[in-house]
This record gives structure tokens, sequence and C-alpha cells, in this order.
């Protein structure tokens, strides 16, 4: 199996290797051919594994590939943890980005539009962006199948490395390479919580290996270490809540969610895949594959739960006024990771993992259907400008209701379970805070189909397109666009019906996920349903689906049957409207407070510290005093022998006083 | 094979020996010059990876032994060797030293058989420092570095060059002296320049803290850390590109090799009683000096404040050693920040190097360094925009490249000595990335700024060669550090039992 695993990340980045430095010798066919290639045999490989995990066949896989270092008997090394929860990751992430490589090859055809003519930076960017894309396939599948933190870590930042280099792809826009700083930045600060973490872990259990981690953290349970003075802290809050640090900077948790709306700067592909369905969602698999961790500190539980439910509820609410039709969906994702960390948070890790999976599907769906309509509109992205385009694109009109209806959890569709899960184990949890995530996801639930079918109708129903000229324009994207989103479709409708009770009741995660018995949500709402069937049953029971029916329906009836409304709720409220239109004054606190603040102290402590008092007073100060000294010393050799005579009998007579009086 | 061959003493003199050479052809050869110069740097390259691959890391002993009476009188000798802490700084010099000769080929119109005969001539004297195991010898070798950089500085520096030499010499000239005389009381004390001899010497508290000091005014001043750094951001910016890479990539790792050579083993318990000194000094190079770099608007001042910060990782990790030692809930970790620091330290040399290259790059094409003159250089010089972003993330310390390495091996040790010195070296992360990407935002992304940048012509062979080999020792150096620290570890081990030891 050592070489499957090989192969399976390795196949990605020989693509990306090869597209990215013989791009202009195998142009752009010999490109999107290696790359898609590659991580098509990666996809199928992870297939298998997945199948082999299914039948019962594999075993749980932990070797080490080399070793890094070995450096005060701490070993640091490159290795693979294959379980159920990695086999199931694989099939995601190989799976969304094959889709998305396919799609790319109809979405970037025509990327000359995105440069100055005479810019060479433009030259082979369709080659580049699949060597792009296929290494963000290795570093994702890197993180994954890791088994130990400093693998995780390369994983976690080489991720992050590719969205940098993405979401600033046309490198000539500002507001690009603005965003992609911002990203990197913004992931930094959580990166540093990581890798405090990381210390910690590495002072504590001597070791980085998640096995050996896992396997002595009990026995840490209880040891208090002191950080601040005497007040002693549980060592396992300070860890979890240093490495959930990391997981809200990858995952745009608030408060450090702002990177993620912006990151829409860069080509929608890549929104779909690394912004949507994997590597925001590092940070779910990083608290789920840390359950032997999290399960031993209510407080960070607590602290996760807390910090999901905010996200998932205020950052939804922004969704409801955005008119960029990628931001809508990239605040339904802020909203959506929320979701899936107030699962983490009252320990139904598989839950997490189960929405993580079903999200990833409809959600790269959603996008890439909205990159479709993109191309249909000729880059266009206001949705007030669109309207009637389901006449014109009917598959991306079907494949977009699929999503949608998955997104706001339709009985049946896949986001239903998923989503229906987690609201019923918050209600099962006695956490500090779960009363708060409870209504903060219910009610959530009405805010996600409100603005997810605001989004529908407008875009695909009412009247045309508003611009004559891009009404002439406007036709079904062509097949290699299309094929993906049907693709996805599909498990967005059957992917949850099918797995629903292996992961989420079932021992899929036996042994991989540990929760312990008084935190087991999931099993104590288990006790009430048998099979998916009477998950739905269940579902017209509970408060959730109403709500989103309630969403769909405000939806339509403001914005389709009585447009004014919606003008007139927008004057009324305009207070409200504009805190979520300026989406809480986030960007403009944190560009006065962290961007214009540390340019402020740099510009203090370079002026006054380095100039003024290191080398005007200290260095330049002592080169003149020793200047001053010399002047002093130059005025008496003057030259003159009357002076000298002078200083003579001046001299003799200070010697003879000197001998009279002592 | 080699065990024969005087490899060191070929090392340091070949270069200096062909340095005199080149001189003596003169400039009216020029391309025989600089072909010669090639050579030789090639040469000494070759000839000083035996000292890797026949290097025995299993033992702490000096290893390439040479010994012999230089001046009885003083029982001076001509002694060399090296152990795992200097060996990898040797060859980091030999390598260095081809591609500032390789760099320095085309741009270097003035005297060019002077400048490369600078550098070889510094490259020789450079390894004479990392090879001395007498204490003069060191010290010979140490301040002759100086004259060479001090050439290169004011002969082929920019405007304000004279400024620049001088803070340089008086700066680095300072700290010596009071090296001189602590080296020379231990003389007395013992009766020979021994280095090793030192180790084992006796010393009061009083003794240790006074030779401490002194020895920290050389070093510190060399490394540089806060507050005496104000010579590097000046000395970087007047040099030629060929200078700065010197400068950054090995001559500030003199200082950090004087602390482990002597500071540590000579006095240990003076260490462990001003670590906090050190600590504290370190800390406010990452910090301070990152929020430094972040508003500069010169690139070579902002690479050299980025020098400082990177190399307080390197002090830092030097003397938290004994905060980990008196910690009990750490159970090791002291050798994992020694070993971090010299990681570190061969990281930013290549980092550094490749660095100060690319200003090199933009500045023979456009003459300035200023960030505000450039913007959207990809458009026109897309391979090399591609190299700069590759340093960048390296300089920001991306894991897969070299910067990662020794920083997290620092930070890991130094959350053992004290949660709020991992605390405060981690924002590096945050401030690290923020002045790097900032830079290179505003000088390699955008729009094409003004027609200078846009009649720019990307980089041609003989710089693709050079940034080519530092890219690919940087992403070696990141993706499998395991031989470098595998040569190194007994040596730091070893010197870390030492120093364990109080000499009271």
């Amino acid at each position: 199996m050592e070489k499957i695993y090989l192969l399976i990340v390795l196949a990605p980045l020989f693509g990306a290797i090869i597209a990215g430095f013989f791009g202009g010798k195998i142009g752009r066919a010999g490109a999107h051919w290696v790359a898609s290639a590659g991580v098509g045999l990666s996809t199928l490989l992870s297939i298998y594994v997945l199948s082999r995990f299914i039948s019962g066949e594999a075993e749980v896989y932990n070797e080490t590939v080399y070793t890094w270092m070995i450096s005060d008997g701490i070993r640091m090394e490159i290795g693979f943890l294959v379980d159920q929860l990695t086999a199931l990751m694989i099939c995601v992430v190989t799976f969304v980005s094959f889709c998305v490589h396919i799609y790319t090859i109809g979405y970037i055809a025509d990327d000359e539009h995105n440069w100055p003519k005479e810019s060479l930076a433009g030259r082979n960017s369709y080659q580049r962006f699949f060597s792009y894309i296929s290494l963000f396939t290795f570093s994702m599948l890197m993180l994954v199948m890791a088994n130990n933190f400093m693998q995780l870590f390369f994983g976690w930042e080489a991720v992050g490395l590719v969205s940098y280099l993405l979401i600033g792809f046309w490198s000539v826009r500002e507001t690009a390479i603005f965003a992609n700083m911002k990203a990197f930045l913004v992931n930094r600060v959580g990166d540093f919580g990581f890798i405090l973490g990381i210390a910690a872990l590495a002072m504590y259990f001597n070791s980085l290996d998640y096995a050996e981690v896992f396997a002595a953290a009990p026995a840490h349970a209880d040891t208090q270490i002191s950080i601040l003075g005497d007040t002693s802290w549980s060592l396992m809050s300070v860890i979890c809540i240093l490495l959930f640090i990391g997981a809200m900077g990858k995952s745009a948790q608030v408060p450090l969610h702002v990177w993620l709306p912006d990151s829409m700067e860069g080509p929608t592909p890549i929104s779909a895949l690394i912004h949507a369905a994997t590597m925001v969602t590092a940070g779910i698999f990083m608290v789920a594959r840390m359950s032997p961790l999290y399960e031993l500190s209510e407080t960070a539980l607590s602290f996760v739960l807390i910090i999901g439910a905010t996200t998932a509820f205020f950052t939804g609410l922004i969704g409801i006024v955005q008119n960029d039709i990628k931001r809508v969906v990239a605040y339904s994702t802020l909203s959506q990771l929320g979701y899936m960390m107030v699962a983490l948070g009252v320990s139904a890790y598989a839950a997490g993992i189960f929405h993580l999976m079903t999200h990833a599907f409809f959600k790269a769906l959603l996008f890439l259907a909205a990159g479709s309509v993109i191309i249909g509109m000729h880059h266009d992205q206001d949705i007030r400008n669109m309207g009637g385009i389901r006449k014109y694109m009917p598959w991306t009109y079907w494949t977009s209701l699929v999503g949608s209806l998955a997104l706001i959890g339709f009985p049946g569709f896949s986001g239903f379970f998923s989503k229906d899960a987690i609201i019923e184990a918050v209600h099962h949890s006695q956490i500090a805070g779960s009363s708060y995530a409870y209504y903060a996801v219910l009610i959530g639930v009405f805010v996600t189909a409100l603005y997810s079918f605001r989004m529908f109708f407008l875009v695909f129903h009412g009247e045309g397109p508003r611009d004559e000229h891009a009404k002439e324009h406007l036709h079904e994207s062509p097949k290699v666009v299309w094929i993906p989103l049907v693709f996805l479709a599909i498990p967005s409708v059957v992917i949850g019906y099918m797995t629903m009770d292996p992961i989420l009741f079932g021992d899929w995660f036996k042994g991989v996920l540990h929760v312990l018995p008084e935190h087991d949500t999931l099993a104590a709402l288990g006790e009430g349903i048998h099979g998916p069937n009477s998950m739905i049953a269940h579902g017209f029971m509970g408060p959730a689906l109403y709500l989103a029916l309630a969403g769909v329906f405000v939806a339509w009836f403001v914005y389709m049957k009585k447009p004014s409304l919606a003008h007139e709720i927008k004057t009324r409220f305009d207070f409200v409207y504009l805190i979520l239109d300026k989406k809480y004054y986030f960007d403009e606190l944190y560009q006065f407070l962290f961007a214009g603040g540390s340019r402020g102290i740099g510009k203090l402590l370079w002026n006054v510290g380095d100039k003024g008092i290191i080398d005007e007073l200290i260095i330049n100060g002592s080169a003149r005093t020793v200047g001053r000294f010399a002047d002093l010393a130059r005025n008496v050799q003057s030259g003159y022998l009357f002076h000298y005579a002078m200083a003579m009998i001046v001299g003799l007579l200070l010697l003879l006083t000197w001998f009279v009086i002592f | 094979m080699f065990a024969d061959l005087p490899i060191l003493s070929l090392t340091i003199w070949l270069p200096i020996i062909g340095g005199i050479l080149v001189l003596a052809s003169g400039d009216k050869t020029a391309n025989a010059t600089r072909w010669t110069a090639l050579v030789v740097a090639v040469l000494t390259f070759i000839v000083s990876l035996p000292l890797y691959s026949s290097f025995d890391p299993s033992t702490a002993q000096m290893q390439f032994v040479e010994r012999a009476p230089w001046i009885p009188l003083f029982s001076i000798e001509y002694y060399l060797g090296v152990d795992g802490i200097s060996m990898p700084l040797i060859i980091l010099t030999t390598f260095i030293t081809v591609f500032v000769i390789i760099a320095g080929w085309e741009v270097i119109q003035y005297k060019p058989s002077h400048y490369m005969a600078a550098f070889l001539i510094m490259e020789g004297v450079m390894v004479g420092v990392f090879s001395a195991l007498d204490a003069m010898l060191f010290y010979v070798f140490w301040e002759a570095m100086l004259i060479p950089m001090f050439l290169i500085i004011g002969v082929w520096g920019g405007p304000n060059r004279v400024y620049a030499t001088i803070k340089f010499f008086l700066y680095t000239f300072f700290g010596s002296v009071f090296m001189l005389v602590a080296l020379i009381y231990m003389y007395f004390q013992s009766g020979s320049f021994d280095i090793l001899g030192f180790h084992d010497l006796k010393l009061d508290l009083t003794e240790q803290i006074l030779i401490f000091v002194a020895f920290l005014m050389a070093f510190a001043v060399k490394v540089p850390m806060w507050p005496v750094h104000t010579w590097l951001p000046d000395a970087h910016v007047e040099a030629p590109t060929g200078g700065s890479v010197i400068l950054a990539a090995i001559m500030l790792k003199i200082g950090g090799y004087g602390f482990l050579r002597f500071s540590l083993p000579i006095t240990p318990d003076a260490s462990n009683h001003l670590d906090w000194l050190i600590i504290t000094m370190s800390l406010i190079a990452v910090v301070y000096i990152g929020f430094v770099a972040l508003v500069q608007q010169d690139m070579k001042k902002l690479i050299a404040y980025s020098s400082i910060a990177h190399m307080g990782f390197v002090t830092l990790g030097f003397f938290i050693a004994f905060m980990i030692l008196g910690n009990q809930n750490a159970t090791s970790g002291a050798v994992l920040g020694i070993e971090g620091g010299m990681v570190q330290m061969v990281s930013h040399g290549f980092i550094s190097a490749a660095m100060f290259l690319c200003v090199g790059v933009l500045y023979d094409r456009l003459h300035s360094r200023q960030i505000n003159d450039y913007g959207g250089v990809i458009n026109t010089m897309p391979v090399f925009g591609g190299f700069m972003v590759f340093f960048a993330m390296a300089n920001a310390g991306l894991p897969g490249t070299s910067g990662f390495v020794g920083e997290f091996m620092v930070i890991l040790a130094s959350f053992r000595a004290d949660f709020w010195f991992a605390f405060l070296a981690a924002t590096t992360l945050i401030i690290g990335a923020a002045y790097t990407l900032w830079m290179v935002k505003r000088v390699i992304f955008g729009k094409v700024a003004n027609d200078k940048v846009a009649a720019l012509e990307d980089i041609n062979r003989r710089e693709l060669l050079v940034l080519g080999s530092l890219a690919l020792a940087v992403l070696v150096l990141g993706v499998w550090p395991a031989p470098l620290v595998e040569v190194m570890d007994v040596s730091i081990t070893n010197l870390l039992k030492h120093i364990a030891v109080s000499k009271l």
C-alpha cells in the first residue's frame, strides 16, 4: 500500500512540476493533460483506498516515508497516517480537485484577456494555473495524510502559499494583490497560535508524532501550567486553544475571517477548490484529527463552539446584503464553516466531517456554477444586473438549484442530513455555550435559505439581464464547464442519504475520532434515528426545515413578488443595512489598528530608536565628543612659543603649590 | 585518501594566493582575470568538499587538525581544525563565494581584478576564522577580514560609502579590541593561546563576566545584535551587491560562531548568569527590528533589518540553553535551540545572499533601490519575479524552505525556556511575512509602474545560474535538513555537556 499512498501524493506534484517548469514547451493541452492526469490518477487511487476501507480489507497505515531530522531526541518525520478519516478526506480532495481541473480547461481558456497585452507575466498563464492547482492538491494531500505535527504544519503553510499565489494570480490587479497579501498575513496570525501549540506539544510530549502524543495525552489531562504569574491553566486547554487559533485562520472563523471574502479576487475555480471545498476545511479536519486532545478540555470545546456559532450566524447575515455573486457564496462558506466548527465544539466530530464532505460537493458546485454564470455574463459579477438566466443556461440553472437545495438543507439532499445532525447534536449538548450555539445555528438556517434563494432568484428568475448586449451573447457554457457541474451535483444529492448511517451513527470513525461517553451527542441523537428515511421523518418534526422553507418563501416574496419591498426594507432599516454592508467594520478596524498601527510603531522605533537614540546620540554623539576633545587639544598645540612657555610656568607653579601644601 | 592532505590550509591559502595572482594579473585582460577568479573560487569549493564528505559525525573531536609552531616565543601556533560547528560554515563560505564572483562578472567594470582579488582573499581569511584553533591566529584572521570588506565598500560602494565604511570599521574594531584584551588575559592564565585549552581554563565568576562582556562586545557587533546593529543597514546600502552578500551570508555568522566557540564554553557560568541579557537583546532584535524593517523604503535596508531580526533567532537559540536546563518541566531541548541557531545561520546564509542578489539584479538595471521606483516588475521580468517570490517566502520562513527549519527549532526550544520567549519569537511569523510580502507586492506585483520598469529585461543565464543554485540549496535544506543536523549533532551535544558543568 505504501507505493499507492506515495503515488497519490506525488502524482499531482509531478503534474505541477511539469506544467510549471515546462509549460512553455508542452503547450496548453500538454499542461492540462499532465495536470489532470496526475490528479485523475490520485482520484482513482483514493477511491480505491476508500473502497478497501469500506470493504474492511484495509488496515490503518501509519509509517514513516523519510526522517526529516532528529534533534534532541525529537524525531521529525515525513510520514503517512491513512485511516478512515484520511481515506474520506483524500477522496473528497482529489475528486473535487479533479472536477475543478476539468472545469478550468474551459474557464481559463481565454485568460489572455485578463492581462495587459505587453505583460510577460501573462505568458503561459494557462499552464501556470494548472501547475498551481496541482501543487495545491499535493499540499492538501500532504496535510490530510500527515502522521505528525511537523508535516501537518508543512501542508498547512503550503496550501496557504498556493492560496496566496492563486488569489493573486492576476497579479496586475491591485485588488488581487492586496487580497492575497491580506489572506497570507491573516493566516499567519492563525499560524502564530498554531506553532505555539505545536511547541507546547513538543515540550510536554517530547514528540511530534500523532500516535505518541495521543497515547500520552490522557496522562496530561490534569496537568496545570502557569503562563502569566501564578494563575494556573490546564495544559490541554492551552494546547487546544493555541492549535484552534491556527484553525481559526485557515478556516476563516471570526475574528480571523476577513481574508476569505477578499480571496474571491482569485479566479473562480480556485474559489471552489481552495476557498470552499478543501483548504478552508483544513481547520475542521485538524480539530477532528486532534479529537483525543480536544476531548480532554471542555474549555477548548466551548471556545470552539462559541467561535463557530458566532461565525455561522453573523457572517450568514452579511450574505443577505452582498451583490457580488461570488461574495454571496463566500459568506455562505464562512457561515457553513461555522456550522462545522459548532459540530466539533459539541464533540460531534463525525457530524463536522460529514458536513465538511457534503459541503465540499455542493459548495464547489455552487461556486463553479457561479463561475459558469460569470462566463455567460462576460465577467460581470453583480447579481443586480442578472436575471432570467434560467432560459439561457439550463445546465447551470438545474445544477445550481441542486446546490442551493443542498445548502439550505432540503430534505433528502446531502446538506439536509449533515446540517440537521449538527443542529440536533447541539440540542443534545450540555457544554457551556450550547444554548447560544443552538439558537445561532437554528436561526442561521433561515438566514442561509434567505441569502441562497435571494441570489438564486435574482440570477436565474425574473426579467432577463439588464444589459441588452449581455443578453444577446448569453448562452450555456461549454461542455468542459457544465459536465463537472453534473459530476458535483450527483453527490450533492445522494451522498448524504448513502453515507449518513455509517458516518454519523455507525462505526466508520470508531477508533479514529475519540469521543468521551459524556460528550457523545451523536449517540444520544442516534437513539431515535434508524436510517436516512427516519432522519428525514425526524426532520419534519423539528423547526429547522420550516425555517428553511420560510427563508425561501421570504426570498421569493421580497425579491420576486414585490421587489419594491426590498428597497423599502433597506431604507427603513438603513442602520442595520449599513452595518451589514460594512461587514461590522472589521476591515476598517483592522486596517487602522494593525496595518496602520504596526507602520506607526515601525516608524517610531526607526526614527526615535535607531536614528535618534542609537545613531545620533550614541554613535555620532560619541564621535562628536571625540572631535570636541580633539578640538580642545588642538588649541593647546598652537605652535606659539609664548603659549608653551606660559604653560610651563603655570605647570611649575601648580607643582610647587602641590608640594608646598602637602 | 584526503586524510593526508592539509585540506584546511588549502582552503585558506588557495583563494588567498589565487587572489594575489588575480590582483597581479591586472585589468588589461579583464576577462581572463574573471575566469581565473572563478576557477580559483570553484577549485576552493571543491577542495573544501572533503571536509563534509570525509567528516566523521560521530565524534566531537577536532578533525582535519594541522598544528605547527608559529611564534614560539609567545607559544602562538598555526593550529587549525574543525568540528561540526565550524565545518558547515566553511562549506557555506566556499559555496557562496563562487556565486559572488559570478554575480560581479559584468557588473563590476571598475578595476575588476581588484574586486575579484578582494573577495578571494576575504574567502581565505574567513575560512581561517572558522578553522583557527589558536586564539592569536583567530584574532589575526578576524581583523584581517575587515580590510578587504573595508576596501570593497570604500571602493565599489555607493555615494555615502565613506561614512558607511568608517562606521563599519570603527564599530567592529571597537568590539574586537576588548576581545583581544580577553584573549591576552587568558594567555597569561593558561600559558598558551590554545582555544580548546581556554575551554578547560578555571576562571572565577568575576573573571568570567569580564571576559564574557569583552567577547560580547566583539560578537554582538558582528552578529549584529540590537542595539549595536546600526552599522549594518548603512554598510549594506553602500556596499556593492557582492559585498552585501558576503557581509550578510558569512560575516554575520562569525559573530554567532564566536558565541559557540568562545563565550559559551570558556565562560559558561557568566553565560548562565547573563543569559537574560542576551535573550532580551535577541527578542528585541526579532520584534523591534521587525517593525523597523516594515517601514523601510530602501530594499537593501529592508533586507538588512530583516537579517538582524533573523540573526536574533540565532542568539536566542544559543542562550536559551541555560533556562531550559534550569526548567524542571522540560526534559530536554537545549540541543534543539543551539542546533536551531546553527541551522538558521546556514539557512540565512543562502536566503540573505539570494535576497541581496535579487536586489542587485534590479539595481544593475535601474540603479535604484527605492521600493517606490518599482512596481509590476513581474510584467517584464517573470522569471526573476518567480525567484523573488520564492526567496521572499523563504525569508518569511515558509515550511519546505530552509528559512523554516531554524526558526521552527528555535521556537520549539524557546517554549521550553519560557512561554513568552516563544510568543515573542513567533511574532516573526506575522511581522516577517508582513515586511517581506509587502515589499514583494510593491516591487514585483501590480501594473507596470513607469517606463523604466517597462524597459526591464529578464534575468540572463548568468543570473539564472546564481539564483537557481541558491534556490535549490534553500529547497533541499528545507525539505531534508537531516544531513546538516547530523554533522553538528555530536559537537553540539558535547558543547552542551561541557557548559552544563560549572567552572566555579
